[in-house]
């Protein structure tokens, strides 16, 4: 019960890369201040997301951890402006200094594609099945530069080239059921970076494909962050892939934030128990027992007060259901947990 | 809920963690089973509900024929005495709807005609989709020779216009002398019902092959199987209830091609012609044709007002039957 | 893809075949074409009922019918094709313009429904469960409800009488109700035509816009449910584009197949309108040959109704694998 994470989790290798340890430089390319996405459906009002704060830097990798339904997706299409129109958009999401909640559809569509853009979890779906590679490519350079057809094509072939697709200039001549999973991926990046986007948001990018596919996809965008300075946020519910190269972690429940900090600390020494549960229900050598956590995901029509981990929480108090939590500086991590500190306590006790 | 809501539109608005089940605090949506998502998706659906409404009256009205109608099927209006005739008598208060030919009163006559048609329909698309859905069920399990051959039939039977299929397929079978103690003679009931269902089912079939096709890769089938089920035992416990929606879609759409089958034949004469004592819808659509020049409108309106309702009632019906189980919309 | 047309060809051979002889049988079964042609020649000696038995090769018994089946497949293919029985006129002209009726009826239909119904079809699944989406939906289905027959009477009943006896002075709304042309006119007057398709025409499109309609909102329904339009707009795609470009490209697809297959049914289905319009087409030409047995007219009939099924078929199929790159023959 009291293992740490880093003996679930081979430990992310310090010392990568220079850049991976600074803190971001200058201001923030993506910030999100009091963020909030609300769906009205027969059911009522889903509160998907309740008031997120983060920033990226340019360069940074953010890895955002949650399971399904904690509003991590959502959170990034809201920013980009890819929900149903129905939805409702609150707070602040701002990229370079621009805002984007509340900005006009005109804005929204400059943004997306040049300053902002994202890769999704099925390339296979996220691909339109009856037009070329190099012309999916060609249309989001031609849709932000002022490039002539040839021009464009030449470049969508330097494009795939960067992202390691062999023989690109064949390649961009065929159609999406042609490429492995893995190289539709690599096609989605060489699609995301065409017009050199100060943020890029990968959901749940490696999900849908095999472990070793995995690691190159994630090989790609680690190199797009350094040679490209692109802030990178990898929303993902599978741990290994943020241990392995995220900067900084941000961990999501319900819709809020629950935990954040750098990566080898939120592994080494989490403070949420939810972070916690997490990292011990993870299989590991050496571990015998599964422990998963108790309870359900949370109803999003009418969520616990207060603090909505607390009905799963075994170190749950009367002061957890009330008032949202917010997170504060807990050493070198920033939590939302009240209780943070005596678990710590606990901890030393036992 | 709105009135003419969508099921669709519901499905593509619900985010992720709308419906959850469990039951701790916090945790409160009940999980409904498909099934009552299904009827509630159904009752969701205006024109649907509308529809089942009137087509439920309209059943009960028809059903309940010697109270409502107002003369028998074959009874005049009144005797023409006196230079005063019954014949072809615009409607008025004796007679609703007006009277034909011989002064008997089309309303009456309208009531017994739908309640024959309807029932025609009934046994055809019942008798189809039986043999459809069992005919269909093992082409789809078994694949092989059955398949092809089935596919095959189906195929060159399809390819046909319908009303020449019919035509001919009526009386090829009509001539075949022996078989006529098995089907009734070509103008009987029997013998519509039949021939309409030997249409129906090919149709029943198509759908519940698609649905076993679909439904035998999934890994329950596989899990079955490695538990020691048959090929009949499959079938009845795991294809069939899952395929009940699309089963039931198609039965409803065979009563409605049955229906109108059975009138457009009997447009042209060559439907049922049960005797003196009852009607069909078809034969009653069939005088409209001789009296479109005459101006004897009410011999036209009144019997393709009728059909037109009964046809559009159970269209509806099967629409919201189909937007209903549609496995696409299982989300939310 | 040559060699898939080329397979699909010589399929063909085969089915024709097989096909044109189970309704060989099944006319001569039903029909008796030798007591037809006596009903029809009241007077012709034993000497022509043997010639006419032998032209259409209508021998009796199991190996008659098979040996009675290639004697008419010699024929037919040879171009000796025996006369009608009623008159003992040609076969073939009159095929020939009534199927030149039918194309132009069927024609006309077809492209005018698939404009106007690809275009409400569109246009309701824009906005899903919206009032629009649900009226046209609920007026489509209606007017699929709408049995050819029921709307074909009515529409006649109305412009036949009745805009005659209430606007006698509008002449233009008296709409003819029956044939091709007004009596007596001698060659090709485009306007009359027009006039005298515009109630068949309206009958059938009646049925072939609900259901382009419904074919396309489904279509488009799907496709707007699809991954890829969320890429194209997170690539900053207009939305327009996103629509004509990436929307409606993947939703036409079906619709093209639909179009093919359904031209080639419209060829022989259109009886009860033809019927009721008196309108000389193919399916006319059907009725009034079946409803006099004759044979010879029967035959080419079925072969030309077959034969357009299988040729459309294959166009659908073909471009289906033209449009869609996953489909590669």
């Amino acid at each position: 019960m009291t293992e740490t994470a880093s003996d679930a989790i081979e430990a992310p290798e310090s010392g990568d890369d220079d850049l991976a340890l600074a803190p971001p430089t200058g201001d923030a390319v993506l910030k999100l201040r009091d963020f909030r996405v609300t769906f009205p459906t027969l059911f009522g009002d889903v509160k998907a997301v309740r008031g997120i704060d983060l920033d990226v830097g340019a360069g940074e990798m953010l890895g955002i951890v949650g399971e399904s339904g904690s509003g991590k997706s959502v959170t990034f299409l809201g920013t980009m402006g890819l929900l149903p129109k129905s939805a409702r958009i609150e707070g602040s999401a701002t990229v370079g200094g621009l805002e984007l909640v509340g900005a006009s559809p005109k804005v929204l569509n400059r943004v997306r594609g040049q300053r902002m853009a994202m890769i999704f979890q099925d390339p296979l779906s996220a691909l339109n099945p009856v037009h070329r590679i190099g012309d999916q490519i060609v249309e989001m350079i031609r849709s932000h530069q002022d490039t002539g057809k040839k021009a464009a094509w030449e470049k969508s072939i330097e494009l795939l080239d960067i992202v390691g697709i062999p023989q690109p200039r064949d390649r961009a001549s065929q159609y999406p059921h042609e490429f492995s999973g893995g190289m539709r991926q690599r096609v989605m990046i060489a699609m995301a970076i065409a017009n050199d986007p100060e943020v890029l948001i990968a959901d749940e990018p490696t999900t849908a494909l095999d472990v070793t596919v995995q690691a190159q996809i994630l090989d790609v965008l680690q190199r797009v962050r350094r040679e490209m300075h692109t802030a990178i946020v990898l929303i993902t519910h599978d741990l290994g892939v943020v241990a392995r190269v995220a900067d900084r972690v941000q961990v999501m429940y319900a819709g809020r934030a629950a935990e954040r900090g750098d990566v080898v600390p939120i592994f080494d020494h989490p403070s949420h128990p939810y972070t916690r549960g997490l990292m011990s229900s993870i299989p590991a050598l050496g571990r015998e027992r599964l422990s998963p956590i108790p309870g359900a995901p949370p109803n999003m029509v009418d969520p616990p007060s207060g603090c909505a981990f607390r009905v799963r929480c075994p170190f749950a108090i009367d002061a957890c259901a009330e008032g949202l939590p917010e997170l504060v500086p807990f050493g070198d991590l920033a939590t939302a947990c009240i209780r943070a500190k005596d678990l710590v306590e606990l901890e030393s006790v036992s | 809920m709105t009135e003419l809501m969508n099921p669709s539109a519901v499905a593509v608005e619900a985010p992720p963690g709308a419906a959850p089940t469990g039951d701790a605090e916090g945790l409160s949506r009940k999980s409904l089973s498909p099934r009552q998502m299904a009827w509630r998706r159904y009752r969701s659906h205006g024109p649907a509900m509308i529809a089942t409404v009137v087509l439920v009256l309209m059943v009960i009205f028809v059903l309940l024929a010697p109270i409502t109608a107002r003369y028998g099927v074959n009874e005049a209006v009144f005797k023409t005495e006196g230079g005063v005739s019954n014949r072809y008598l615009s409607p008025r208060a004796e007679a609703w709807f007006g009277t034909d030919d011989i002064g008997r009163d089309l309303y009456s006559r309208l009531i017994y005609g739908t309640r024959v048609s309807l029932a025609i329909g009934l046994a055809a698309a019942i008798i189809g989709v039986v043999v459809g859905t069992v005919m269909g069920a093992f082409a789809g399990l078994r694949g092989g020779w059955f398949d092809d051959i089935l596919m095959r039939v189906t195929d060159i039977f399809l390819a046909f216009p319908f009303l020449v299929a019919l035509l001919v397929t009526r009386n090829m079978l009509g001539e075949i002398s022996w078989l006529e103690p098995i089907i009734g003679e070509r103008t009987s009931i029997r013998f519509i019902i039949l021939l309409l269902a030997l249409f129906g089912w090919m149709g029943v079939a198509r759908v519940v092959r698609g649905q076993v096709l679909a439904l035998k890769e999934r890994e329950f089938i596989e899990a079955s199987r490695a538990m020691g089920a048959g090929n009949r035992r499959i079938i009845i416990r795991h294809l069939l209830p899952n395929s009940i929606g699309p089963i039931l879609v198609a039965m409803t759409f065979s009563v409605v091609a049955a229906i109108i089958a059975e009138s457009t034949l009997g447009f042209f004469g060559f439907g049922p012609q049960p005797g003196a004592d009852t009607t069909s819808l078809g034969l009653l659509v069939g005088t409209s044709k001789e009296n479109v020049l005459t101006g004897n409108w009410w011999m036209v309106l009144f019997p393709c007002l009728t059909l037109l309702l009964v046809a559009l009632t159970i269209n509806l019906v099967g629409d919201g039957l189909r937007d209903a189980t549609d496995p696409k919309l299982q989300r939310g | 893809m040559f060699r898939f047309i080329v397979r699909r060809l010589i399929w063909a051979v085969p089915t024709l075949l097989i096909v044109t002889f189970l309704v060989y049988v099944a006319i001569r079964l039903g029909t008796d074409p030798v007591a037809s042609y006596r009903r029809s020649n009241a007077r012709a000696s034993e000497a022509k009922i043997q010639q006419y038995i032998e032209d259409n090769g209508l021998y009796e018994g199991f190996g008659g019918y098979v040996k009675g089946y290639f004697s008419w497949l010699g024929s037919f293919l040879s171009g000796d094709w025996p006369n009608s029985i009623k008159g003992n006129r040609e076969v073939w002209p009159n095929l020939k313009d009534a199927m030149a009726n039918s194309i132009r009826l069927a024609g006309i239909a077809s492209v005018l429904s698939i404009i106007i119904g690809v275009t409400f079809g569109v246009f309701a699944a824009l906005k899903p469960g919206s009032v629009r989406d649900g009226g046209v939906n609920t007026t489509a289905l209606v007017m699929l409800s709408i049995p050819p027959f029921v709307s074909a009477v009515i529409l006649q009943m109305v412009f036949a009488v009745y805009t005659r006896q209430w606007f006698p002075e509008a002449t233009w709304l008296h709409f003819p109700t029956s044939g091709v042309y007004p009596p007596g006119q001698h060659g090709f007057n485009l306007l009359e035509m027009l006039r005298y398709l515009t109630l068949p025409v309206i009958v059938v499109a009646i049925q072939t816009i609900a259901v382009y309609t419904r074919y396309m909102r489904a279509s488009l329904l799907d496709v707007l449910n699809s991954d890829y339009l969320r890429t194209a707009r997170a690539k900053g795609v207009s939305e327009r584009t996103v629509l004509v470009k990436h929307a409606m490209r993947n939703a036409m697809l079906p619709i093209v197949t639909l179009a093919a297959i359904d031209f080639g049914a419209l060829f022989g289905g259109l009886i009860i309108t033809e019927n009721i319009f008196e309108y000389p087409g193919m399916g006319r030409f059907f009725l009034t040959a079946y409803g006099n047995g004759d044979f010879p007219e029967l035959m080419p009939w079925m072969v030309i109704v077959v034969l357009a099924v299988i040729i459309f078929n294959l166009l659908a199929d073909l471009s289906y694998a033209f449009l869609d790159p996953r489909i590669r023959l």
